[in-house]
This record gives structure tokens, C-alpha cells and sequence, in this order.
């Protein structure tokens, strides 16, 4: 059947069994928003494309399916940029449709013209720009393939005015071509059987892992995996929620504020298999005095991740989850694995002192702790909850305070580390999870960077819950300040702000203000009832610091203690 | 150390500027680059000739075959290969100079394109070494201009032939 190319678009969509799209129209997507008009695909209008970008975003790191976004041309398309990149580097699945002007007015720096296939070509995975209205099916589905498939990843599809206008036949393609694209997904047999014998001649192993076992569904695998060895495990940011964070062998997360136990332990283990972590600097510290003993061996979907930054002994380019399964299956059938698990006794005891010595901890003052607010929590939620963060310290402490025990239940933007991103992608989780608690921890600083979503979320009733500690500063830029800057608090006072009950209510969401640590609870509860968002603007310990901390390119074992 | 690197892409818009954006994108050289079609219009070959330590080679290396668009990379220099390169030079010659000049152009088969009263276009192609040692001949005599396509280089279908006729 003939169709123009809006039709075929929401037809395409249709066919990738896309069922939200975080959107906001504009001139260049007419003729798609009249498609949308009759569309049982449920449209929800954000009121900052940088919004849509994120929400897109945050439904598919709940889901695991691929995030859509459509905005129009220029500054619609230029809004999503910071929401690419934020994907891009937690190689998160979207694909962000912009407008474009009709294609005889592409390059005459038309009314709102963008290049945003030359703009975002750095943060996608991919992007495409498509010139005919017979390459739309063909390019939406490639589109989706890329973004979801090896490490997954934000892809962009511009589509000019006059190619939505024009009829075509539609027929949605079986196949994919793309001859330069073949992710690989099995592990190297005899990469895998080495690996299995370095690692059983070792007596002080760690598991570090990280976002790719989240991607990859990998949670089961991997917790089969450090049962069968007793190795602890430590997980990056992007990796938390991918083994139980209340497990006896979890170390925590390492890195810049990781914990005592999982920073020494990388520092003195003489095994570390990484596995979908890409030693990230945040993590390593000071690259020369990272695992420095160890031998590695490190899995990833992604070969340009293996020996960037850290040389490694046995590499493995594949899948976590096939390949941690036939590490499973080989080290079951093992006869080393009981002599291995006896000879690593020591080690254990070893961290057990370190966790014991140096546990995540904060001092009680008469004030609100923030540390506190999160510890409660995870207390009402029992680990059940879909949190996000924005970036900061109410990031960091997120991390070491609330113990995530399942994976998809951490959205957070590591990589990029942009503010203003846990509240609209508390909103796209929670679209796609109606039923779950989604509560996002923010900063004061963070959250004025995208509250216009508290329109959005009142308008669908998505009553995703907002918990502010606010200590009026951009807290962990003051951290910095207070210990490298002497104190020189530089353009980081944020008392300048809202009234964020008033805020509240005048958006029609609810808001509290807490001031005593026995007020948490009660008002926790109640919000997590409301039938309306919530902004909690919980007025924390101004100077609190994130510890343990690492110095920025210091080695892991110098951590600032608290 | 010097690699030339053969890159198979799809012949797609924008992936000269993929490439490109990989390289200045995370601070790799670009020495050379040259671009065209291949037998299969589909299909594009580039040359293109970086350097760095080892380890940056191979990100290089991994990071072009991660683009969507690219189908094969070749680390030429591992393998036997052929590498050639075109030079356009506009040399003075006037007076005796003009038959000196044309005497080295003899010498190495290079052909004059174009001429003047005061000067000639040579062309000339070869390898580096030899495109350097003429360049280094001819301009006590006065090169005024030159132009050079880069490098275009293939891997030789017998790997042990050494045999390159310059
Ligand atoms: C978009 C963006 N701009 C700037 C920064 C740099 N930055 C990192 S943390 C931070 C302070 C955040 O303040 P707030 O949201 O109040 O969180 P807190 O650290 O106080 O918990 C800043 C400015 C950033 N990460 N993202
Ligand atoms: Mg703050």
C-alpha cells in the first residue's frame, strides 16, 4: 500500500514494537505529529527536548529495549545533544528522530537548520540522514538494530520535511544490511579456557564489573560465577545493581569515592577479571599503580576497550552473559576450583579486615545527614525501588548508601556525569514501569536543570517521587574546593533558589520540606502514597564531604578518609 | 612508527568525515589520506598513513573497524604491499636549467604535463624515497609548487615477492 513518509514512519515504529515516544513538535515534523494524531502510540510531550532525550534514556535502561525520542529541527534537534552523549557514554540504546528542513534547503542555513548528523556524529553510535522516502523503513529498522545491538547505543535519524510528505510503497524490510557491522558475541574457546587456568593458579582474586553486565543480562551469570570461585566482587558506577549489594563477597563500588574494602583489594589482588568495565580513570586512579600485582583478564563486548588504558593478560571480546555461562559450565567440571577456593582463604579474611576497619560511615551531628535521608531510603524501599541520581555528591552517596540488588534498578549517568539528568529519567522509567517506585535522589544544584519536567510528569501522572538534598552549594564542586582550592568557594553558593514547596505546588505536584531526621520517614511514606509527583527538599548538612575519596590521578590506595 | 593503513567502507555519505572526525576526534595523526570508488561503486578504498606508538596503532586499528560503515581494515605495514604516490611538480626552467631538469625527469620516468617559457609541470610517481630523492634534486633548480595525492597502497597478492620495481 502507498503511504507518505509520516506513515511510514509511525508504521516502522510500530514494527520495532515501539510503544511511547518522548517527544516536541515543531514545523519540520508536522505531517509526523498528524500521523501521531490517530496513533494508539502514546506520545508524551516533554517541555525541554533535552527531557526527551533523557527520558528515552531512562525507559530504556529499566527495560532494556530501545528508547524513541522525536523532536524537530535545529534548536529541537541541538536540545538533545547533551542527551546523546549522556547515552553515548553508558552505552544506552535510543534513537532520537530530529526534523530536518526539506532536502532542497539542506545546506542553505535554512530556518532552523541544523548539521546535526555532522554535530552528533562524536556522541552516536551511529546516524543517518535520510534523503528519500523509500530509505525510511529500511534506515528506521538499521536504526534500532545498531542501537541495541553489540554495545548498545544512542543512534540519530534525520528526516527532512519533504521526505515525510512523500508516498511510497511501504514494506518493512526482513533483513538487515550492513556489511561493516558484526558484533561479536561468543567468547574465544581457548581465550576462555586460559583464562580459567590463570585464574585458578591465583590466590587473590577480584571480580570487577561493570555496565556490560547490566546490558547484557549477565546479573545470574556473574553471581554463578564469584559463588563458584568465593571472589569478591566489586562494581563500577554503571555496575551497581548487577550482584547484590548486600552479598557477604561484595566489596562495594571502587574507584574515587569507592569503598575502603574495594579499592585496597584491587590494589592488592594478584587476579582481576574485569568484565564489562572499561577502566574508566574514575576507577583507576592513577593508572601506574592500578592492580599492580594482578594478572588481568578482561571480557567486553567492545575490542576498542580492551588495552585502552590498562594492559591486559587474556582478553575475551564477547558477550558477559555467554561467556560468563561457559566459564560456568568449565569451572564447575574443574578439580582445581575446591584447592583454589581453600588456597584464597586468607585473602578474604584479609578484606573482611578492611571491611571492617574502614566501613562506609558518616558522623552524626545534630543536622540532617544527606547520607542518612538515602540509608532511609533504601530502608522503606527494602532495595526494591528504581532510583536515579543527578551528579554530585547526592550521586556518590546514592552509590555507597543504598544497596542495589537488582540490576535495572540504578539509572544514573556515569560516563557523562550530567546534572539534570535523574529526574527526567526518573519519568521515562517510570513510564515504562507504572508500577514500580522510581524515586530520584537529586542535588538543588542538579535539579533546576530540568524541574520544567514537573509539567510532564503532573500532566501523565507519572508520580515519580523527588528527593533533593539540599545543602545549597554544588556540593561536590565545593568538595573539591574545601580540599584542593583552600576553601575558596568559588561560585558555588546555591542558596539562590526556589521555594521548592512552592515550586511544587505550583506545578500541581506536592511538595514537603524536611528539616529533623524523624521527619524522614513519615513524609518518605507518605510521598511514596501520593497521587501526585513529589519533591522532597530535605535540608541537609551544607558542608558534608563524599568520603572515602581519591584525589583526581592519585593512586587508589591514597584515599582521603573521612 | 609509520603505518599505512587500507580502509574497505561502504561508499556512504558522510564517511570520509567519520573517518576523519575518529581521528582528529581523539588526537590520532593523519599523515595521508586518499579516497575513491572501487570496482564495486558500493565500495570505497582509503589509504590513509598515520603514526604513533604501538598501542595507539592499535586503537586506530579498532576504532576505524568499530565505525558502521567500514568493512575492512588493513594494517599494511605487517604485510607485503605496494605503496605509490603521485607528485605534481612545477619546477623553473629556463636557460640550461631547462635541459638539466629535463634530463632527471628522464632519469626517473617522470613526464612533463605542462610548459612554459620559465617553467615545466612534472609528473611523477613513486615511492617515497623516490619522490624525496627527486624533490631533493630539483630544487637547487627552483621548485616553485607541488602538489601530492598521498599515498595509494595495496597488498601484494604473493606475500613472500619482494620485488617492487620502482
Ligand atoms: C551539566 C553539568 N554542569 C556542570 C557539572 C559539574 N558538576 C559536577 S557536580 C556539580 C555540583 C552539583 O550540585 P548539586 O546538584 O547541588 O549536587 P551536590 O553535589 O550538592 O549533591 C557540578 C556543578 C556537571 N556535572 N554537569
Ligand atoms: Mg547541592
Amino acid at each position: 500500500m502507498k503511504m507518505n513518509g509520516a506513515k511510514i514512519f509511525v508504521e516502522s515504529l510500530k514494527k520495532e514494537g515501539v510503544d511511547t515516544i518522548f517527544g516536541y513538535p515543531g514545523g519540520v515534523v508536522l505531517y509526523i505529529y498528524d500521523e501521531l494524531y490517530h496513533s494508539d502510540i502514546k506520545h508524551i510531550l516533554v517541555r525541554h527536548e533535552q527531557g526527551a532525550a533523557h527520558m528515552a534514556d531512562g525507559y530504556a535502561r529499566v527495560t532494556g529495549k530501545v528508547g524513541v525520542a522525536l523532536v524537530t529541527s535545529g534548536p529541537g534537534a541541538t536540545n538533545t545533544v547533551t542527551g546523546l552523549a549522556t547515552a553515548y557514554m553508558d552505552s544506552i540504546p535510543i534513537v532520537v528522530f530530529t526534523g530536518q528542513v526539506p532536502t532542497n534547503l539542506v545546506g542553505n542555513d535554512a530556518f532552523q537548520e541544523a548539521d546535526i548528523v555532522g554535530i552528533t556524529r562524536s556522541c552516536t553510535k551511529h546516524n543517518f540522514l535520510i534523503k528519500n522516502v523509500k530509505d525510511i523503513a529500511k534506515t528506521i529498522k538499521e536504526a534500532f538494530y545498531i542501537a541495541r545491538t553489540g554495545r548498545p547505543g544512542p543512534v540519530v535519524v534525520d528526516i527532512p520535511k519533504d521526505v515525510t510528505m512523500d508516498s511510497t510503497e511501504f514494506s518493512y524490510p526482513d533483513d538487515i544490511e550492513l556489511p561493516g557491522y558484526k558484533p561479536t558475541y561468543e567468547g574465544h574457546t581457548n581465550q576462555i579456557k586460559r583464562s580459567i587456568d590463570m585464574i585458578l593458579a591465583s590466590k587473590k582474586p577480584v571480580i570487577y564489573s561493570g555496565g556490560g553486565i547490566i546490558s547484557s543480562g549477565a546479573s545470574k551469570e556473574l553471581f554463578a560465577f564469584a559463588e563458584l570461585l568465593k571472589a569478591p566482587v566489586t562494581n563500577t558506577l554503571m555496575g551497581l545493581g548487577g550482584f547484590p549489594g548486600e552479598h557477604p563477597l561484595f566489596l562495594g563500588m571502587l574507584g574515587m569515592h569507592g569503598t575502603y574494602a574495594a579499592n585496597m583489594a584491587v590494589t592488592h589482588t594478584d587476579m582481576l577479571v574485569a568484565i564489562g568495565a572499561r577502566f574508566d580513570d574514575r576507577v583507576t586512579g592513577d593508572i601506574s599503580e592500578f592492580a599492580p600485582e594482578a594478572k588481568i583478564v578482561h571480557i567486553d563486548i567492545d575490542p576498542t576497550s580492551i588495552s585502552k588504558n590498562v594492559e591486559v593478560d587474556i582478553p575475551i571480546v564477547g558477550n558477559a552473559k555467554s561467556i560468563l555461562a561457559e566459564m560456568n559450565k568449565l569451572l564447575k567440571q574443574d578439580k582445581r576450583l575446591k584447592g583454589f577456593v581453600r588456597e584464597s582463604e586468607d585473602w578474604k579474611t584479609l578484606i573482611n579486615q578492611w571491611k571492617e576497619s574502614h566501613p562506609l560511615t558518616y558522623k552524626e551531628t545534630g543536622k540532617l545527614k544527606p547520607q542518612f535521608v538515602i540509608e532511609r531510603i533504601y530502608e522503606l524501599t527494602k532495595g526494591n525501588a528504581i532510583i536515579t541520581t543527578e551528579v554530585g555528591q547526592n550521586q556518590m552517596w546514592t552509590a555507597q548508601f543504598y544497596k542495589f540488588s537488582k540490576p535495572r534498578t540504578f539509572v544514573t549517568s556515569g560516563g557523562l556525569g550530567t546534572m539534570g539528568y535523574g529526574f527526567p529519567a526518573a519519568i521515562g522509567a517510570k513510564v515504562a514501569m507504572p508500577e514500580a517506585t522510581v524515586i530520584d535522589i537529586a542535588g538543588d544544584g542538579s535539579i533546576q536543570m530540568n524541574i520544567q519536567e514537573l509539567a510532564t510528569a503532573v500532566q501523565y501522572k507519572v508520580n515519580v517521587v523527588v528527593a533533593i538534598l539540599n545543602n545549597n552549594y554544588l556540593g561536590m564542586v565545593r568538595q573539591w574546593q574545601s580540599l584542593f582550592y583552600g576553601k575558596r568557594y568559588s561560585h558555588t553558593d546555591m542558596s539562590h533558589k526556589p521555594d521548592f514547596v512552592k515550586l511544587a505546588d505550583a506545578y500541581g505536584a506536592k511538595g514537603y520540606a524536611v528539616e529533623k531526621k524523624n521527619d524522614v520517614l513519615p513524609v518518605l511514606k507518605e510521598a511514596l502514597k501520593s497521587k501526585l509527583p513529589v519533591l522532597i527538599d530535605f535540608r541537609v548538612e551544607e558542608e558534608e564531604d563524599v568520603y572515602p575519596m581519591v584525589p583526581s590521578g592519585a593512586s587508589l590506595k591514597k584515599m582521603l578518609l573521612a | 612508527m609509520r603505518h599505512t593503513i587500507s580502509l574497505t567502507v561502504e561508499n556512504k555519505f558522510g564517511v570520509l568525515a567519520r573517518v576523519a572526525g575518529l581521528f582528529s576526534g581523539r588526537g590520532y595523526n593523519i599523515e595521508s589520506l586518499s579516497v575513491a570508488e572501487t570496482l564495486d561503486p558500493a565500495v570505497s578504498k582509503m589509504t590513509i598513513v598515520t603514526n604513533g606508538e604501538d598501542k595507539i596503532i592499535e586503537q586506530i586499528i579498532k576504532q576505524l573497524n568499530k565505525l558502521i560503515n567500514t568493512i575492512k581494515v588493513v594494517d599494511l605495514t605487517v604485510t607485503g604491499h605496494v605503496e605509490r604516490e603521485m607528485v605534481l611538480i612545477k619546477v623553473s626552467a629556463s636557460g640550461e636549467n631547462r635541459t638539466e631538469v629535463l634530463r632527471l625527469v628522464d632519469i626517473f620516468r617522470g613526464k612533463i604535463v605542462d610548459v612554459s617559457p620559465d617553467t615545466f609541470v612534472i609528473e611523477l610517481t613513486g615511492d617515497e624515497e623516490k619522490i624525496g630523492a627527486v624533490l631533493n634534486l630539483l630544487k637547487p633548480l627552483g621548485v616553485k609548487d607541488i602538489v601530492r595525492t598521498g599515498k595509494v597502497a595495496m597488498q601484494r597478492s604473493i606475500q613472500h615477492n619482494t620485488v617492487d620495481n620502482k
